[in-house]
């Protein structure tokens, strides 16, 4: 913090009686306005930030959102619960698993399904997957925003390994829709398995080497190093959540605190920050590249080999496809769920998952009936947005784009 | 190949080194071959194009590599994403932007026509405001596929004409669609 | 009733209406001349400690007399609990007072709740819409009377012509 204010002292302490500045000849001065975006290549999409400036320094900020509303929460309204899913993998597409299991979740919480054993092994692998795919994903593009773009091949290369893995589990690469309530579509195959393990023996000198690009780079440590500093309290307040918020020192991990999936049965630590500036939030973004390694190891090891995939809530949960094809009372709970859906307790929930950003929640009402009778998304790119402008005061031009890519935002979900 | 042609009707046939082909063709072929895009990603098909542009794909093997972060440069747009109301005054500010000749991909399902987000703020295909010469289809196309939009893109501008008088320009359609 | 609950009736007597829980969740419904003190109360009192907002939501009741609900979510980092507090507000007099001064995280989703449904919040320091244009001419998407494809705006294009007419 006290960075912050000596940074912003020498901006507004203007002396009118210091005898220096009287002889200089006195120059015409005015606030500059700067319109950033929405076409912009280092907004991660289609954000709108107005600065205004004086020098080349940011007194205000203002954003403009919105270029990218799709309307989701309306069409959540008009579909059943299962037909949501979709639609969460294109709210935050670098990381569409992790959001598919925060949707199945608040809808197993509405629901109260209990997800069997392997599934819940399955899903936190996956999840844990999809979290290195996103801190991959934020690497890569946050050092080409700063200029430092060899990381950004690196990291992608290695991301491409994993989307393959996905390729080969669901058929698609970003938006997958693998999860479903009560359980996930298919289990792993043999070479699925073989090769997630591959990878974890691969991965972890991969990172070392991400951090030798960085850790040494003058540039990369003058530009975030100091940069977007928040305190825990601020931080707080503004409700910033995930790396951002640790990043302050606030060891608020929904991993552990209010633990989901395999999570409770793995041992895991969660890296806290101390400064609350751009580095501790990369530097917290690689530890949990190497603790979720660490979660899906003693995943693999854990798992019960055998096991059903799905819960069995005939109510609830869809049949499996084999028997859909073969058994007519199947058929028919699949063709009742998709075309009517279930039907849901009346009720309000709120279900918060720990994604790679920060807490992505649900917040369902249901009046019973097949439809959520309203659906709210508590999406942390866009309440990272709210803090902006008080992050960025005080600060150069160029920083604006470390600061709203510190929080890795992404617009889709930003916007709904 | 279809571009060189070794000619028989120039006193230098048969030299090796020299090549005759029509100067339309030349225009073209340059054409094609440095299409620059413009760095212009809506949602989540340009992640796909991002991917595309990175070290496993490198869409740089087909000239389409040089991505402007100013419509001023560029000849290519590729309306990754889905296409909001609001956004779309920019788009169409942005195509005027750029200089002649330029096309347009419309990648993915939602530039395209949509997509799922059949609401009240998506606009349902990019092609109401802009003229597209490609459309991708996929949500989201992979690279492969946006690969496959360029080359098919390149095709097309290999037909062009260039020194005869092109047809009028596309006019916008009127406002009243839809 | 679960004692945070209790905490609140029996500090606002007159503002407290109503507690639930369900499946683990806390939702405290209280008045909404109420609510800016509440709001205050579980940031300062030591033990509720809510530092924390997670979300401002709203619900469109539109056959009840007092349509608007107005949700609030807010966790304590130090105790680790989360209580929901929902207001209610009728539709002639959509006013709520803005959180905004205990929570600045509030800013932001007390104006997306005002873009989407309509709802007012006294004393925000920016009542604007945040994802809709400022000058949207349809209304509250979010509202259960807006139709879902909207009344024609998206396919309406002013900046069509602009550059034909000259």
């Amino acid at each position: 913090m006290a960075h912050l204010e000596d940074q912003r002292e020498t901006v507004y302490k203007v002396d009118p009686a210091n005898p220096e500045t009287k002889d200089l000849p006195i120059l015409r001065t005015e606030e500059l306005l700067l319109n950033m975006g929405p076409q912009h290549p280092a907004t991660h999409g289609v954000l709108k930030v107005i600065l205004d400036l004086e020098g080349e320094r940011i007194t205000k900020s203002t954003v403009v959102m919105g270029f990218l509303h799709r309307g989701v929460e309306k069409l959540a309204e008009y579909g059943t619960y299962h037909q949501f899913i979709p639609h969460t993998d294109r709210l935050d597409y670098v990381c569409a698993m992790y959001n598919n299991f925060a949707y199945c979740r608040a809808v197993e919480k509405l629901m109260n399904v209990t997800v069997p054993e392997r599934a819940e092994y399955l899903r936190t692998i996956v999840a844990e997957v999809q979290r290195i795919i996103g801190h991959l994903f934020w690497l890569g593009t946050q050092a080409l925003d700063i200029g430092a773009m060899t990381v950004f091949f690196y990291t992608f290369r290695d991301r491409e390994i994993l989307l393959d893995w996905f390729d080969e589990l669901c058929g698609a690469r970003l938006t997958t829709s693998w999860y479903r309530i009560g359980g996930v579509e298919r289990d792993f195959t043999d070479s699925l398995e073989s090769k997630i393990r591959d990878f974890l023996a691969y991965f972890p000198p991969k990172i070392d080497e991400y951090v030798v690009f960085l850790e040494k780079n003058r540039i990369w440590l003058a530009r975030t190093v100091g940069v977007a500093v928040i305190s825990a309290e601020d931080a707080l307040g503004y409700g910033l959540s995930g790396p951002t918020l640790r990043g302050s020192g606030v060891d608020y991990d929904l991993r552990k605190y209010e633990s989901y999936g395999a999570y409770p049965k793995c041992e895991f630590s969660v890296p806290v920050g101390k400064n609350g500036d751009t580095y501790d939030r990369y530097w917290i973004r690689i530890e949990e590249m190497r603790e979720s390694i660490k979660i899906i190891r003693q995943c693999m090891d854990q798992m019960p080999k055998e096991g059903p995939v799905m819960a069995e809530v005939p109510s609830v949960t869809l049949p499996p496809k084999n028997r859909v094809f073969t058994n007519l009372e199947s058929m028919i709970q699949q063709f009742k769920l998709f075309s009517q859906g279930f039907d849901a307790p009346p009720g309000e929930i709120y279900c918060g998952t720990e994604a790679h950003k920060g807490e992505l929640g649900f917040y369902i009402v249901s009046t019973g009936g097949g439809n959520p009778y309203r659906l709210k998304i508590r999406s942390p790119s866009f309440i990272h947005m709210g803090a902006f402008d008080y992050m960025a005061k005080g600060y150069m031009i160029a920083d604006a784009v470390t600061i709203f890519g510190s929080y890795d935002i992404v617009m889709g979900e930003c916007d709904r | 190949m279809g571009l060189i042609q070794i000619g028989k009707k120039h006193e230098k046939d048969g030299d090796i080194g020299v090549i005759t082909l029509s100067l339309e063709k030349a225009a073209n072929w340059a054409r094609k071959g440095s299409l620059w895009p413009m760095t212009f990603g809506l949602a989540c098909c340009a992640i796909e194009m991002i991917a595309a542009v990175s070290s496993r794909y490198d869409v740089d093997r087909y000239g389409a590599g040089v991505f402007r972060g100013s419509p001023r440069q560029s000849d290519l747009m590729i309306v990754a994403g889905t296409v909001c109301r609001r956004m779309a005054p920019v788009i169409r500010k942005i195509y005027d932007q750029m200089p002649e000749p330029k096309y347009v991909i419309s990648m993915g399902s939602c530039a395209t026509s949509g997509n799922i987000y059949d609401s009240y703020s998506v606009v349902q295909g990019v092609d109401r405001f802009v003229p597209v010469d490609i459309y991708v289809p996929g949500c989201p196309p992979t690279p492969e596929a946006l690969f496959d939009g360029i080359l098919r893109l390149q095709d097309q501008i290999m037909q062009k004409r260039v020194f005869t008088k092109q047809p009028e320009e596309v006019r916008p359609r009127d406002k009243a669609i839809g | 009733m679960h004692p945070l609950a209790e905490t609140i009736q029996t500090r606002f007597p007159d503002g407290f209406l109503s507690a639930q829980e369900w499946r683990g969740d806390l939702a405290v419904t209280v008045k909404r001349e109420a609510l800016h003190a509440i709001g205050r109360f579980l940031k300062d009192d030591p033990d509720m400690a809510c530092d924390y907002i997670v979300l401002v939501s709203s619900v469109d009741w539109p056959d009840e007399e007092e349509r608007f609900e107005v949700v609030y979510e807010v966790y304590s980092i130090r105790h680790r609990h989360r209580i929901r507090v929902k207001t209610r507000v009728p539709e002639h007099d959509c006013y709520v007072d803005s959180l905004t001064d205990i929570w600045p995280g509030a800013d932001f989703m007390e104006r997306e709740v005002f873009d989407m449904m309509g709802i007012r919040f006294n004393n925000h320091p920016d009542m604007r819409r945040i994802l809709m244009p400022d000058d949207f001419p349809e209304g509250y998407p979010l509202r259960k009377d807006f139709p879902l494809q909207g009344k024609g705006w998206r396919d309406t294009f002013d900046f069509l012509n602009e550059g034909a007419a000259s």
